[in-house]
């Protein structure tokens, strides 16, 4: 196993990106997720990649189009507003079934809002990430190494099922230092190989691929849109991801992604101790969403709470998922304003005690 | 390990430099001295000096930080004046952004320190990455003086992964802080162990809190 080293969120994002063979990145810096420019215009012309710093997040998104469709690795990241600007592109590489990752380092807003840690795009991240009818593949990662890891597995899935992955981090996860290991395997940039519908020179061997999203006959479009929901069918049923911890004997269950998470199980272990039974399901995947593990999850559950950074908005996906079936409380700090344990775990003993 | 009246504490961004600079002005608080910490980070809103000002208070050390710091207005401004901070009674630690960006707001007061009795540490940790050999952490070591017009006089060795510290970790990294103080010529200051850890103390050790928290820890 490879030797342990401190990174800031931002780096390890980074790291592992050109780690997954991630040969071209396209940026344009805001707060707080500018470390991973900066830490790739360092390293990306050291392992034989690319790194641009675009006029605009909207020509950045355009350049991953580009580049996406030469059947290459490639990545953007942005925060919150710069998330904003890119979504048209979003749209076009959805709709033109092409592999990406961009990386949201979320903080607060609406408008310029702040650049502390926020959770309020996950509504823009799983239900319009631009217009149409279209997903991309959303990962919520919980620590560094998570950062690390879920790249690497953005990229893998994104080639698979033809479409964008997202790593959603906030400013807290992006800017905080943990011990990292990555594995010990050769930096290798990718190619077109395996993509035999990458737009990389026929050279008279085979007909000439286009890379498109514009379809003026409805029956075309429909019948397009059609079959790519017949492959999100495939990623619901096979890919949705929770870490469920505490939850067979729990009268509460929390549900908290990302770094809320973690504040989230702090305080849920604190509860555990003065013997209130609480429990916690993490989403791994906001989508697809894992509705069966927190169905499972909340079963022998009274309340639920679910804990964001942010005025609520996942609380709607739980509810679905539960069926409505019990109560669902919300607790939320929003604006750049991180809830503490102390916080979550008052709002635990609100519901533990009068079951 | 030996305070002067002004402490300079450089390094690359996420080395422990907060976290060291937190602990230097604690101690010589609690040794009766005056202490006052200026935060030069204008580069870094997160994880910085300026966010431990009730803890300062608390202990009756001044804290000058950017005017603007977490405030509204995304300006950088440094608008203190620092020449007349060090002719003041008392000790002063100065907690300076990470790297050679970060140590550029340096540059624009080094003319105040000429002539002081001071020090500029640089502060290095063997585990963070782009400076776990001691050629790379030299190379940073020059581009802050470059940046800074100033000259480091020693290093301080912070060799750390975080919550994982543990006594294997402090002694990988003891010949890595050697290595790096033999090459840039200068006394290696001291070595930062946790306390939590129980290490024997030596002249060479420097016993530190953890500060820089996260909030679930």
């Amino acid at each position: 196993m490879a030797e342990k080293t401190l990174m800031k969120g931002n780096e390890a994002l980074a790291e592992a990106a050109i780690r997954s063979g991630c040969k071209c990145f396209f940026g344009y810096p805001i707060t707080p997720q500018t470390e991973i420019s900066a830490y790739l215009s360092k390293r990306m012309p050291k392992v034989g990649g690319t790194f641009l710093q675009a006029e605009s997040e909207v020509a950045a998104i355009n350049m991953v189009y580009g580049c996406a469709s030469s059947g290459i690795r490639c990545m953007t990241s942005s925060s919150s507003p710069g998330i904003s600007l890119k979504t048209e592109g979003i749209s076009y590489i959805a709709g033109a079934d092409l592999p990406c990752v961009i990386i949201n380092v979320q903080r607060g807003g609406p408008g310029l809002g702040g650049i502390q840690p926020s959770q309020s795009d996950y509504w823009q991240v799983t239900h319009a990430l631009g217009h149409g009818d279209f997903h991309a593949l959303v990962y919520a990662p919980a620590s560094v190494q998570e950062m690390a890891d879920y790249v690497s597995k953005a990229f893998d899935m994104a080639d698979k099922y033809r479409m964008p992955a997202v790593i959603l981090a906030d400013g807290l996860l992006g800017q905080m230092m943990e011990p990292v290991c990555f594995p010990d395997t050769e930096i290798k940039m990718s190619d077109a190989s395996n993509k035999p519908w990458a737009t990389n020179g026929h050279g008279h061997k085979r007909p000439h691929n286009i890379v498109n999203s514009l379809y003026l006959k409805p029956d075309q479009l429909e019948d397009i849109v059609r079959d790519r929901f017949e492959r999100y069918e495939e990623v619901k049923a096979n890919h949705s991801e929770a870490v469920v911890d505490y939850c067979d004997d729990a009268d509460v269950v929390v549900v908290a992604y990302g770094s809320t998470a973690r504040l989230a199980k702090s305080a849920v272990e604190q509860a555990r101790k003065q013997g209130i039974k609480v429990g916690i399901v993490r989403p791994v995947t906001l989508w697809p969403f894992p509705v069966q593990q927190i169905k499972d999850a909340c079963k022998n559950a009274k309340k639920v709470l679910v804990v964001e950074m942010s005025m609520g908005q996942m609380i709607d996906d739980v509810k679905l998922a539960i069926e409505c079936s019990k109560p669902v409380h919300f607790y939320g700090r929003t604006g750049g304003v991180i809830p503490k344990p102390a916080e979550i775990l008052a709002e635990i003993k609100k519901l533990g005690g009068n079951l | 390990m030996q305070i002067k009246k002004v402490n300079v504490i450089t390094g690359h961004y996420g080395s422990g430099k907060t976290n060291f600079a937190v602990n230097l002005a604690l101690d010589a608080a609690k040794r009766g001295e005056r202490v006052t910490v200026v935060d030069l980070d204008i580069v870094n809103p997160y994880f910085r000096t300026a966010d431990f000002e009730q803890l300062f208070a608390d202990n009756d050390i001044r804290l000058i930080v950017p005017t603007y710091a977490n405030s509204n207005l995304d300006i950088p401004a440094l608008n203190f004046d620092l020449a007349s901070i060090v002719r003041q009674e008392g000790l002063v630690i100065v907690d300076v952004g990470g790297d050679d960006e970060g140590a550029k707001a340096l540059g624009r007061y080094a003319h105040c320190l000429e002539g002081t009795d001071m020090q500029m540490l640089y502060v290095v940790n063997r585990f963070r990455y782009l400076t776990k050999e001691p050629e790379e952490a030299l190379e940073l070591m020059y581009l802050i003086e470059q940046a800074s017009s100033l000259k480091c006089t020693g290093i301080v060795n912070n060799s750390n992964l975080g919550c994982d510290t543990d006594i294997d970790t402090v002694n990988t990294g003891i010949p890595y802080g050697q290595a790096v103080a033999e090459k840039a010529g200068l006394p290696l200051v001291c070595v930062c162990v946790n306390r939590s850890l129980d290490v024997k103390a030596d002249d060479n050790i420097y016993p530190i809190d953890i500060y820089v928290k996260k909030l679930w820890e």
